[in-house]
């Protein structure tokens, strides 16, 4: 599963789309198992009236959550070093969500390969809505 | 977030993955993860920002017979909001603006953790969209049952001074 660096070169891409029609209950389903309860994402009703929001959005932790899944399925399980991200834009429901990992760098550090990689994940109209960057270990 | 004991259990982790649409069979099937790299059950690279179900003191949880600023009679049950409206893992009200992992190792069920919060830097700028924005930095430390570390968490919160314009 894990990544070989004789296999990757740089400006290498790993696609996929991470949420399609983004639901209010999976927002629900994450403020439940994460703990953040914040009505922003789950109550309409204080969304719109007294936050001045259009709609309820999704927590930005879901949408990395979610980016995260694509950046496991591309290097492996338990080979991250390091993952981060800006939060660029806010994520609706109804949103659908392309995250991407692009091949910045393939270098070795005290014995170990590792690939840095930019990550990006925009929704269906082109907008980003996270900006990042990871390492993980790869295989010789 | 700071959480003087915070148990990575497999239901939760079950519970975690499904939230964030991942059905990777090693945040659920112990038999199948015996034979994967890991060796057993791990928890997704984000799993550790439930830490807030073992903060007494989180903000973003309804607590027994506190106000809560969600919508129930009226929309809301508070009668002043804290600016545009809280969250974030930064700390503070706002918005969550970045979130950084580094992971030393990645967590297991069956770890006991212990999260220490340390404030970082704050700075401001002007925003197009929101206003004036004030960002707060936070780092976590996630600790092991042998204090050994598991995961360095740095999260930036910003407070904006009106909801983001979202033309």
């Amino acid at each position: 599963m894990a990544l070989k660096k004789k296999e990757l070169k740089i400006g290498d891409t790993y696609t996929e789309r991470v949420v399609e029609d983004l639901k209010r209950t999976q927002i629900v389903q994450y403020a439940g198992t994460s703990g953040d309860y914040n009505p922003l994402h789950t109550d309409e009703i204080f969304t719109t009236k007294v936050a001045g929001y259009p709609s309820v959005f999704a927590h930005g932790m879901l949408t990395m959550g979610m980016t995260g899944r694509m950046l496991t399925n591309y290097v492996g399980d338990g080979r991250l070093t390091n993952y981060g991200v800006r939060f660029t834009s806010q994520v609706w429901p109804g949103d659908t969500l392309d995250a991407t990992a692009t091949v910045e760098a393939i270098r070795s550090e005290g014995g170990q390969n590792l690939v840095d990689l930019s990550i990006t994940t925009v929704n269906q109209n082109g907008v980003e809505v996270l900006k990042g960057t990871a390492t993980a270990r790869i295989d010789a | 977030m700071t959480a003087k004991r915070f148990p990575v259990e497999s239901g939760h982790i079950l519970m975690f993955a499904r939230s964030i649409g991942d059905a990777n069979q090693i945040y659920y099937d112990a038999e199948y993860a015996k034979k994967t790299e890991p060796g057993t059950i791990i928890a997704p690279p984000t799993f550790v920002q439930a830490s807030a179900q073992f903060d007494p003191d989180y903000f973003l949880r309804p607590k027994i017979g506190e106000p809560w600023f969600g919508s129930g009679k009226e929309p809301t049950g508070i009668k002043r909001q804290p600016g545009g409206g809280g969250g974030g893992g930064g700390g503070g009200g706002g918005l969550h603006a970045e979130q950084h992992y580094e992971y030393h190792r990645h967590p297991r069920v069956g770890d006991v953790l212990t999260a220490t919060v340390k404030p970082g830097k704050t700075w401001e700028k002007e925003g197009k969209r929101s206003g004036k924005l004030v960002f707060s930095e936070s780092i976590t430390e996630y600790r092991d049952q042998n204090g050994e570390l598991v995961v360095t968490a740095r999260g930036v919160g910003v407070r904006t001074e009106r909801p983001v314009d979202q033309k």
